[in-house]
C-alpha cells in the first residue's frame, strides 16, 4: 500500500462544494480529504454512501466511489455492498434526522451486525435541508419553525442509543477541531467492525451557536471531556469519578487527580461507555470526546464470507445439475 | 377374495383437518407417491394465516387438494371426487364444495356432541340423514391408530398424532399408491426419534391393511400414467422453482447472487430454498425489514452482485421508495412479489393477481420498471431466469410476479438440461479516461455497470436527476423531460418474445386471454369449450411491462377478449388504456383460484352474444 502516493488532491472531486457559507460541513470535508492518502487505500476501492439531507451531499464532493441514496437508508445499501465486496472501504455520511429519525432501524442494526461499515452521523440538532424543523437530537423546549411553543420531544444521546445498539466501536468528535476529528477518523477506520463517529457540527443558518460552548475558545477547554486511553478522563477544570455505580464529573480542585477514571476504551464491559456517554446534558457543559467504546468482536461481511468459505470447503461448490435434479424424480421415455 | 378394481381417468382429492393435524404433509406425500406413478397432477394447498388456530374450529381447518389424472392436469380441479375430513370441522368447512355422490371418508372418533357443538352442528351430520347422497365412509381413525400403537410405549396423545398416516394408508390402499417412497421419508424425518418413527410406519401399514381388509372399502382404483414428453421429472413448487431458477441465473451468469428478504407469507419458502443452498455463493441477508431487504440488494447490485429481494404486497408497499432509486440509478435489481390477498395485511395466505397496478405505477414521479408474471409452478422457474437476463442486459429493476396459489401449488416439471440454460453476458465497465456513467449503449439503453474496485472510473451517482451521459445532477428543465423520456423507452424496448395465440381452429371470434397462475383454470376451461365444439382462442402474457410487441395485433384479431383476474380488473384497464380495445372482464377476488366450471359459463355468457 505505501507505494500509493495520493494527496488530498486526488480525493477532491471537480463539483462546486455548494454548503452554506460558514457551515460545519466544510471543515469535516476538508479533514476527510487530507486523511483519506493516509489510509493508503486506491481511490477506487474506497466507497461513500449517504442518504438525504445537507451532510449527505458529502460523496459528491469526494473523488471516490460514492452514492446519494435514499433518505434514511445509507446503512442498508451500504450493508449490502460491504457484504458483497469485503474488498472495500466503506463509509456512511448520515446526519441526525437521517440517521436517528428515519433511518433509526437501518442504523441500530447495522451497529448490533457489526457490518464493517465507518458510519459519520454529523449532528447539527436541526432539520437543515427541510429549512429548521426540531431534529431527534434538538434539546427539549426547542423554538423551531414546527415547534413555536417548544418542542416536547425527549431527544436522543446518539453515543447512548449506538452502544445500546451493540456497537462495537463509538466515538465523539468536534467539525472544527481537525486534529482531533483525524485522530478520530484514524481510530475508526482501524477498527475492523462497525464504527459510528459522532460529530457535533454547526448550521450557521438554522441552529447556529449550538456547539459554541464546546468550539469557543473561553469554554472549550474547560467543556470538553478528553478520553486518552490510559490516561485520567478531564477537561481543564473538570474531572470523571466513580459514584456508586455510576460516573460524574467533579471539579478537578476538589478531588485527588488518582481518583479521576483512566480511560479504557477497550473495557469490554459496554455499560462502562454508557455511562460516559451519560455525562454530556443537553447543555453540553461537560462533553466526553474521544473514543468510547473500541471492542474486537467480528465483522459481519467476513462472518459472512467465512461461512460461505467453510460449507463450500466442506461440501464442494453446488453442482446445478445435481440441484435440479434434488428430491424425488422419475423417468418419462 | 380380491376386491374389484376400477379405473379411472382421473381423481381430486382433498385432505382436510386441523391446522395441527398435518394434512399438508398428507398432501404432500400422497401427492409425491402420486408423481413416482407417473400421473400428471396440480396441487393446491390451503391454510389459515394462524399457526394453530382454536382447535376444532373452522377457523382452523387447514386442507391441501390434488388433482391427478392420465392425462394433461392444468388446474388443482374444481370439486373433489373425495374427502378427508379428520373433524366435523373440516367436514363442515368443506362439504358445500363435494358433489353429490362423492366419497367422504371422517374421522368419526372426532364426531363427539362437543367437537359437534363447537362448529354448530345441532346433530351428527353421520346420523341425520344429511350425508345420504355421498358415499360415506365412517372410519374410526383416532381409536384405530391408537389401538395399532399399543404395543409402543407412547402415551395416548403421542399415538394420537400419528392418525394422519392411518388416513394417508387407507389413501395409498384405495388409489394403488406404492408405499416405499413414503416409507423412505418417514424413516429420513424421524431418524433421531424412533419411537415415533415406528408409530408413524405403524399407524400407515395399519391404515393400509385397514383398506384391504375391511369390508367398508369395498372398490380400490387405478388411474394409468399420464402421456408426458420424455424426460426426467420432479414434483415442483412456484416457490421452489423460482428460488431453482434464480439460482440457475446465478451460475449462467457468474454473478454472486445475493438475496436481501425479510420473511413475509407466503414469499418466506424462497428465502429458506435460498438459504439452504449457500454452496452456490449465494448470501442471504434477512434484513430487519423491507426497505433494509431491497436496500442491501441494491447496494450488492451496486458492487457487481445480483441484487434480489423477495416479498409479498405489503412488502412492495414498503419498498417503492428504494426501487424508484433503482429506477434513477439504472442498476440491475429483482423484486419478486409473491401476491397475497390485500389491502393491509389481507388475506396472507391466500391468493390474489392485486398488486400488479402497484408494481407497474406505484412509485412517484415516472418511475418505469418491467413486470413478469409467472404462469404456472414450473414456469416460475423459467420466468426467475428471464428476470435475471432482463435485469443484468438492461441495468433496470425487473418485478416478477407469482401468489400464492402457483407458490405453494405444485406440479410436475420436466427438468431442463442445465447446457440447454442460455448463458447470461455480463459485462462490467472497464478503466477508461472521461468516464461518463450515463453514456448509453445505442441499442439496449442500458447504461454501464461500473462496479466499485475499477480504477479510473470513480463516480457519484444518487437520486437526484442526472445529467445525460456524465451522470452529474442536473436541474436542466429538457435535461429531465429527456432522460424521465429515456428511461421509459429503455423499458418499452426491452426485447420480450411475441404473444403466443393457442387458435386451432383459426376463425374464433373470442379471445380467452390471461395473466399469471390463472393459466391452469383457463386452459382448462378452454379444453373444456373446445371439447363442447365452441370455437375459442387462449393467449396468456407473462410479460407485461413491456407487453409483447404483437399484443395490439392480437388484440384487435378478436371482436371479443374474455380477461378473468383475481382482481377487479388491473389488466384489463392497462390494456384498454393502451389499446383501446374494450376487455370483457371476469373478476373475483375470493382467495382462491378460479373453478374451470366459472370459466366455462364466463365464456358461454361472451360465446352467446
Amino acid at each position: 500500500m505505501s507505494d500509493l502516493t495520493l494527496t488530498k488532491k486526488d480525493f477532491t472531486s471537480d463539483q462546486e462544494v455548494r454548503w452554506c457559507p460558514g457551515c460545519g460541513d466544510y471543515s469535516i470535508l476538508s479533514s476527510m480529504q487530507a486523511f483519506l492518502p493516509e489510509l493508503g487505500i486506491p481511490r477506487e476501492n474506497i466507497v461513500f454512501i449517504s442518504g438525504i439531507g445537507c451532510s449527505s451531499r458529502f460523496p459528491y464532493y469526494l473523488n471516490t466511489f460514492g452514492m446519494h441514496s435514499v433518505h434514511g437508508r445509507a446503512p442498508a445499501i451500504a450493508s449490502g455492498l460491504a457484504i458483497a465486496r469485503p474488498d472495500l472501504t466503506v463509509f456512511v455520511i448520515t446526519g441526525d434526522g437521517d440517521a436517528l429519525s428515519i433511518g433509526g432501524n437501518h442504523l441500530i442494526h447495522a451497529l448490533r451486525r457489526n457490518v464493517e461499515l465507518k458510519i459519520l452521523l454529523f449532528n447539527n440538532r436541526i432539520y437543515g435541508l427541510t429549512k429548521g424543523q426540531y431534529s431527534p437530537t434538538s434539546e427539549q423546549g426547542k423554538i423551531t419553525k414546527s415547534s413555536p411553543l417548544g418542542s416536547l420531544d425527549t431527544p436522543f444521546n446518539p453515543v447512548s442509543l449506538a452502544i445500546g445498539a451493540e456497537a462495537s466501536f463509538v466515538a465523539r468528535t468536534v467539525d472544527s477541531d481537525r486534529k482531533h476529528l483525524t485522530e478520530t477518523l484514524r481510530a475508526a477506520t482501524a477498527h475492523k467492525g462497525s464504527a459510528l463517529i459522532e460529530i457535533y457540527q454547526n448550521c450557521p443558518i438554522f441552529n447556529d451557536g449550538a456547539f459554541d460552548i464546546v468550539k469557543d475558545a473561553d469554554t472549550k477547554e474547560a467543556s470538553l471531556l478528553q478520553m486518552i486511553d490510559g490516561q485520567p478522563i478531564k477537561s481543564a477544570t473538570h474531572g470523571v469519578v466513580r459514584n456508586g455505580n455510576s460516573l460524574e464529573v467533579v471539579e478537578l480542585s476538589s478531588v485527588d487527580e488518582s481518583q479521576l477514571i483512566v480511560h479504557d476504551s477497550h473495557n469490554p464491559d459496554p455499560s462502562y461507555a454508557f455511562s460516559l456517554s451519560r455525562l454530556s446534558g443537553s447543555t453540553l457543559s461537560h462533553v466526553p470526546v474521544g473514543v468510547f467504546r473500541d471492542v474486537e468482536r467480528a465483522g459481519y461481511g467476513s462472518m459472512v464470507h467465512e461461512q460461505l468459505a467453510e460449507i463450500i470447503g466442506s461440501q464442494g461448490k453446488g453442482d446445478l445439475k445435481k440441484l435440479l435434479h434434488g428430491g424425488d424424480t422419475w423417468e418419462v421415455h | 377374495m380380491s376386491k374389484p378394481i376400477v379405473t379411472l381417468n382421473s381423481v381430486v382429492i382433498r385432505f382436510a383437518g386441523d391446522s395441527g393435524d398435518g394434512m399438508q404433509l398428507t398432501g404432500d406425500r400422497f401427492t409425491m407417491d402420486t408423481a413416482s406413478l407417473g400421473n400428471d397432477l396440480s396441487t393446491l394447498p390451503n391454510y389459515p394465516a394462524e399457526i394453530r388456530a382454536p382447535q376444532g374450529t373452522l377457523l382452523g381447518v387447514s386442507s391441501f387438494q390434488l388433482h391427478f389424472a392420465d392425462h394433461h392436469v392444468r388446474s388443482p380441479g374444481d370439486a373433489p371426487d373425495v374427502l378427508v375430513a379428520m373433524n366435523p370441522a373440516a367436514l363442515k368447512a368443506n362439504i358445500k364444495d363435494m358433489p353429490r355422490g362423492s366419497t367422504i371418508i371422517v374421522d368419526k372418533d372426532e364426531f363427539t356432541s362437543r367437537n359437534l357443538t363447537k362448529v354448530g352442528y345441532d346433530a351428527n351430520p353421520l346420523e341425520d340423514g344429511s350425508l345420504d347422497s355421498y358415499k360415506v365412509h365412517a372410519v374410526a381413525l383416532t381409536s384405530m391408530t391408537v389401538g395399532a400403537l399399543s404395543e409402543l410405549s407412547l402415551s395416548r396423545k403421542e399415538a394420537e398424532r400419528s392418525k394422519n398416516m392411518f388416513a394417508l394408508g387407507i389413501l395409498t390402499w384405495m388409489f394403488h399408491r406404492p408405499t416405499e417412497a413414503t416409507q423412505k421419508f418417514l424413516e429420513a424425518k424421524f431418524a433421531k426419534k424412533p419411537e415415533i418413527l415406528k408409530a408413524n410406519l405403524l399407524a400407515y401399514q395399519s391404515g393400509w391393511n385397514y383398506g384391504e381388509t375391511t369390508e367398508d372399502f369395498s372398490t380400490s382404483y387405478e388411474i394409468a400414467p399420464s402421456k408426458m414428453q420424455a424426460g426426467t421429472y420432479r414434483n415442483i413448487s412456484g416457490n421452489t422453482a423460482l428460488a431453482l431458477g434464480l439460482i440457475a441465473a446465478s451460475e449462467k451468469s457468474d454473478l454472486q447472487l445475493f438475496l436481501g428478504s425479510y420473511p413475509i407469507t407466503p414469499a418466506s419458502d424462497i428465502l429458506h430454498e435460498l438459504s439452504k443452498q449457500k454452496k452456490f455463493n449465494i448470501i442471504t441477508f434477512q434484513a430487519e425489514d423491507e426497505i433494509a431487504a431491497v436496500g442491501a440488494a441494491l447496494g450488492a447490485s451496486y458492487g457487481g452482485a445480483l441484487g434480489i429481494t423477495t416479498t409479498s404486497g405489503p412488502g412492495i408497499a414498503l419498498k417503492s421508495e428504494m426501487i424508484g432509486l433503482g429506477v434513477m440509478l439504472e442498476l440491475p435489481l429483482i423484486i419478486v412479489d409473491v401476491q397475497r390477498g390485500g389491502p393491509s395485511t389481507g388475506l396472507p395466505t391466500k391468493t390474489e393477481q392485486s398488486d400488479l397496478l402497484q408494481v407497474m405505477y406505484g412509485r412517484n414521479g415516472e418511475s418505469p420498471a418491467v413486470v413478469l408474471a409467472a404462469s404456472t409452478p414450473s414456469d416460475c422457474f423459467e420466468m426467475a431466469f428471464e428476470a435475471v437476463r432482463i435485469a443484468t442486459t438492461y441495468r433496470v429493476p425487473v418485478f416478477l410476479l407469482s401468489d400464492g396459489y402457483i407458490a405453494n401449488g405444485s406440479e410436475p416439471w420436466r427438468i431442463p438440461e442445465v447446457d440447454s440454460l442460455p448463458a447470461i453476458s455480463v459485462e462490467f465497465a472497464k478503466t477508461q479516461e472521461n468516464f461518463q456513467p450515463y453514456l448509453r449503449d445505442p441499442k439496449t439503453l442500458a447504461r454501464p455497470w461500473a462496479i466499485p474496485g475499477t480504477p479510473g472510473i470513480e463516480h457519484r451517482i444518487g437520486g437526484l436527476e442526472k445529467a445525460d451521459k456524465t451522470g452529474g445532477i442536473s436541474y436542466d428543465p429538457m435535461n429531465h423531460d429527456f432522460m424521465v423520456r429515456t428511461r421509459a423507452a429503455k423499458i418499452e424496448g426491452i426485447e420480450v418474445p411475441d404473444l403466443i395465440v393457442d387458435d386451432p381452429s383459426g376463425d374464433a371470434q373470442v379471445l380467452f386471454l390471461g395473466w399469471g397462475s390463472t393459466y391452469g383454470p383457463i386452459a382448462t376451461a378452454v379444453e373444456g369449450l373446445r371439447a363442447n365444439g365452441q370455437k375459442i382462442a387462449q393467449a396468456h402474457l407473462r410479460y407485461i411491462n413491456p407487453f409483447p410487441k404483437n399484443l395490439g395485433e392480437v388484440l384487435n384479431k378478436y371482436p371479443k377478449v374474455l380477461t378473468p383476474e383475481m382482481n377487479l380488473g388491473q389488466l384489463a384497464m392497462l390494456l384498454r388504456s393502451k389499446y383501446m380495445k374494450d376487455i370483457v372482464g371476469y373478476n373475483m377476488v375470493r382467495g382462491l383460484p378460479f373453478s374451470t366450471a366459472e370459466l366455462i359459463e364466463a365464456a358461454m355468457g361472451v360465446l352467446d352474444v
